[in-house]
């Protein structure tokens, strides 16, 4: 196997990215999950549990196998990336599969809650997750990417 | 069914809101309050800055915007001399995350052509706002 050269130093050194993920998908995605929060805000009852629950198990998804790996982002691979240019650049796909996760609890709670009989649980698990999800799809800004890179720091300066 | 329809008016208009404030925000900048003590050299940087201004870049791994706010500088600082641009791995320099109050990457701090601090710009940031900061610079020249 040849040597690869090698690349010079540089002053200061820039942190690298890992190879990741297209950065639209998790947009996408969270606007698909914006749609469906916004029907379980409109659901009555146990009708909207149910709804959530559907949402939740989504996540669910969307953690195990990162946010490429959710059915909206399987969505996204098949019906709106093959529309697209490819992607100018890849982004880390922890923070967006964190965010998942994230999701995962927020929802996964409000069921949950809904379950033991607080009222109102399950409006208010929606619309917590519909502001992240509309924050992410809209304006780029996904909530749970940034508390994972929060937990980077703080365990960096402990470190 | 009317009272639903208006909360979720209502949770959509507050999160238009929030992001609408949070992208104002970004690549804003933000000048130094206070004495303008905090000064830099390029040993502390460990890279030579520029005899201009230097665009100081905290950055993160993982991070995104980031990687675009370094192209963005890098391709500033190529096109006019006397303007550098360093970046960081705010990791790797806590002592500067800590001295300056960093609370998020890439934050970019804004230094004068003796290394003073005069400012900062955080979030992601386009070429318009970083010619913005470096025209504040050149409004508000440091006190002797």
């Amino acid at each position: 196997m040849p040597a690869q050269p090698r690349t010079p130093a540089q002053p200061a050194p820039a942190p690298a990215a890992p190879a990741g993920i297209d950065p639209r998908g998790p947009r996408v995605g969270a606007a698909l999950t914006a749609v469906l929060l916004v029907v379980v805000l409109l659901l009555p009852g146990a009708a909207a549990t149910a709804a959530l629950a559907v949402v939740a198990a989504l996540f669910a998804v969307g953690a195990a196998r990162g946010a490429q790996g959710s059915v909206q982002g399987l969505l996204y691979r098949r019906l709106v990336r093959p529309r697209l240019a490819p992607p100018a650049e890849l982004e880390d796909a922890r923070p967006p599969r964190f965010a998942q996760l994230v999701g995962l609890v927020i929802t996964g709670a409000g069921v949950l809650l809904a379950l033991l009989g607080v009222p109102g649980a399950v409006p208010v698990a929606a619309a917590l997750a519909l502001v992240a999800a509309v924050l992410n799809a809209a304006f780029g800004l996904c909530l749970g990417c940034e508390l994972y890179l929060l937990g980077v720091r703080v365990r960096h300066a402990r470190a | 069914m009317g009272l639903r329809v208006l909360l979720v008016l209502g949770v959509l208009a507050v999160a238009v809101v929030a992001g609408l404030l949070w992208r104002s925000r970004n690549g804003r900048f933000v000048a130094s309050r206070g004495g303008g003590d905090d000064r830099l050299t390029g040993a502390d940087l460990g890279a030579p800055l520029g005899s201009a201004a230097t665009f100081l870049q905290l950055s993160s791994e993982a991070c995104a915007p980031c990687r675009s706010t370094a192209a963005v500088l890098g391709a500033l600082a190529a096109a006019r001399p006397g303007l550098a641009h360093v970046e960081v791995a705010a990791e790797e320099r806590l002592d500067l995350v800590r001295r300056f109050d960093v609370l998020r990457t890439p934050t970019v701090l804004v230094l004068d052509g003796a290394g003073a601090v005069r400012g900062r710009l955080s979030g992601a940031t386009t070429r318009q706002q970083a010619v913005a900061a470096l025209d504040a610079l050149d409004r508000c020249p440091a006190a002797a």
